[in-house]
């Protein structure tokens, strides 16, 4: 059993309550240096009030918490220097220029003019920001944004990098920027904590993850190793006719599980073309069929009690 | 826990903003004083000419004005800016969210704003006290005295609102009441155009109250037409006053900000 200390963030028994709502009901986190962390769940799973006790802007109600081996309760200022953090909502300051609000962000965290000016140069290269420098920050795009955001968190060349829901809201190829720049960052070596209710880039990002609903842990792991645990290595999809009640008996024989979806049935399955024959032997008619590998999607389907069939 | 280099930082972010901002409210806030001081300075008061010298205790009316129009310009410079901009910073630019994801402390935050908000008074006042002295409205240079006192009670209006606006959580009504049902009653009667001593005995305790009416006096004193009998006691209400709002603001902004 690590003790306190060991990791860059440990929780245990972390609890946050807003009167008598528990957002976070006891959890254990350990964050290592150097790795990627998820915190993986729906609106409202207790992540974003898990990330502002790491971030060390809302104090905890019990348990006990490190970051960067100090305690947030004692030595908020102290922890926050070494913070990178990228809100939820951007609060990039819109009536300053994009050089600016590095500059002005940096010089929060006593850096020195000179190294700030210096630093943001830096900083919008790697945002690929360089020609908008001197642009107000209200002409940017959400994706622009997001970037200088991210470009802001690291004016300090923090220890922890604190990414809230970093991409919500973009567009797929502002996302796969940004996600680039982040595996840059990673390769770097900045360990960073990310929030998502989007499985594709839990997948992408993290190397190990967990997965919070209604305020508690329900599952820790790799993306494969959760993936591995909690699913089967593929997913056979069908899609039946809306007017019909899809065949659940017949189907049920054929998998390890059935998910009963309003559009479509999934059958979880170690084979999904073989499965897909037998499903066709056995005289089931799907209007289509289509067999994908399983995600993070489907370990979180199984994971928060949704499984209709099991 | 308030650190003096945690205001400075934040002050420091407001000038830099201020600086690349500071057109769109420069000219409203120092057309504002003189448009006061021509309409009652000269207007309104070659109108009372003579006779305004017996309330004035024998100095000209524009000058006998001059230091209380410092004062109640900074007044309505501390409320205005203490109320949409906080409400901004909390709520729509969220500035102060990412000032407190960094060293910087709320407390430190609240302080640093009341700082730039009295710079700004300081430097709009100073450029009023120009203009007014252009029109004759100076007859000592003690009224760079006036120029401290009416920046102080512009920081103690300040200070209060800035108190009221983190307890907001929209604009709705609120502002306009204050400005409304406080800041203007507080300009028409805390001396500023006539002595308080000219309405009737049941009004006078409310201008007691008023920091305006406080600022209003020392400003005087400080310019030379005004009594001195009361000075300290000006001086310290205004100060605490600064006190009171300064604790509470950074007692709100620390709930608001680390729920």
């Amino acid at each position: 059993m690590p003790g306190m200390g060991e990791g860059l963030v440990v929780a245990r028994g972390l609890r946050k309550s807003f009167g008598a709502f528990e957002a976070v009901r006891g959890i254990e986190v350990e964050v290592a240096e150097g790795e990627v962390f998820g915190f993986l769940g729906p609106n409202g799973a207790g992540k974003s009030s898990t990330m502002r006790m790491i971030a060390c802007v809302s104090p905890r109600s019990a348990g006990e918490l490190s970051v960067l081996g100090r305690d947030p309760d004692r030595e908020g200022p102290r922890i926050r220097a070494r913070l990178g953090v990228v809100p939820q909502l951007d609060n990039l300051d819109i009536e300053l220029s994009v050089r600016e609000n590095l500059e002005v962000y940096g010089r929060y965290f006593g850096l020195s003019r000179r190294h700030v000016r210096a630093k943001a140069g830096e900083l919008l290269e790697f945002a690929r920001l360089t020609d908008r420098a001197d642009a107000k920050v209200d002409a940017l795009s959400g994706g622009m944004k997001r970037r200088l955001t991210i470009a802001r968190a690291l004016v300090n060349d923090p220890d922890l990098l604190l990414l809230d829901e970093p991409t919500t809201g973009l567009d797929p190829q502002a996302r796969h920027l940004l996600w680039e720049r982040l595996y840059r960052l990673k390769r770097e070596g900045v360990t960073q904590i990310i929030t998502t209710h989007y499985m594709d880039e839990a997948e992408q990002l993290c190397d190990r993850l967990v997965v919070m609903d209604g305020g508690v842990i329900v599952a820790e792991g790799s993306p494969a190793g959760l993936i591995e645990r909690w699913s089967t290595r593929e997913v056979l999809e069908l899609r039946f006719p809306s007017d019909a009640a899809p065949p659940v008996a017949e189907l049920q024989p054929h998998a390890e599980r059935v998910e009963l979806l309003p559009d479509r049935v999934l059958l979880y399955v170690p084979h999904g073309e073989r499965a897909q024959a037998a499903v066709h032997a056995a005289g089931v008619r799907p209007l289509s069929a289509l067999v994908r590998r399983s995600s993070l999607e489907d370990v979180f389907l199984r994971l928060t009690g949704r499984t209709l069939v099991d | 826990m308030v650190r003096v280099h945690g205001v400075a930082r934040v002050l420091e972010a407001h000038l830099r903003w201020y600086r690349r901002n500071w057109r769109a409210t420069a000219i409203s806030s120092v057309l504002q004083p003189l448009l006061f001081l021509l309409a009652f300075g000269l207007g309104f008061g070659s109108l009372v000419g003579a006779r305004a010298q017996e309330a004035t205790g024998g100095a000209d009316y524009l000058v006998w004005l001059a230091p209380a129009l410092l004062a109640m310009s900074a007044v309505q410079t501390g409320a205005f800016e203490m109320s949409y901009p906080v409400l901004a910073g909390f709520k729509w630019r969220r500035t102060y969210e990412a000032m407190t994801a960094t060293p910087v402390e709320p407390g430190e935050v609240a302080l640093g704003q009341l700082a730039f908000v009295t710079a700004k008074s300081l430097l709009t006042g100073a450029v009023s006290l120009v203009v007014i002295a252009l029109f004759g409205g100076v007859r000592s240079v003690g009224v760079l005295g006036s120029l401290v006192a009416a920046v102080l009670t512009g920081a103690a209006v300040a200070a209060l609102v800035m108190a009221f606006a983190a307890t907001r959580q929209d604009e709705g009504t609120a502002f306009n009441a204050v400005f409304r049902f406080v800041v203007l009653p507080m300009t028409l009667f805390s001396g500023t155009f006539f002595p308080i001593a000219t309405l009737p005995g049941w009004v006078q305790p409310l201008a007691w109250v008023s920091p305006l009416w406080h600022g209003t006096e020392l400003a005087r004193w400080a310019a030379g037409v005004g009594a001195s009998d009361l000075v300290l006691l000006h001086l310290a209400y205004l100060l605490v006053l600064v006190g009171i709002g300064s604790g509470l603001s950074m007692r709100f902004f620390t709930r608001r900000l680390t729920a």
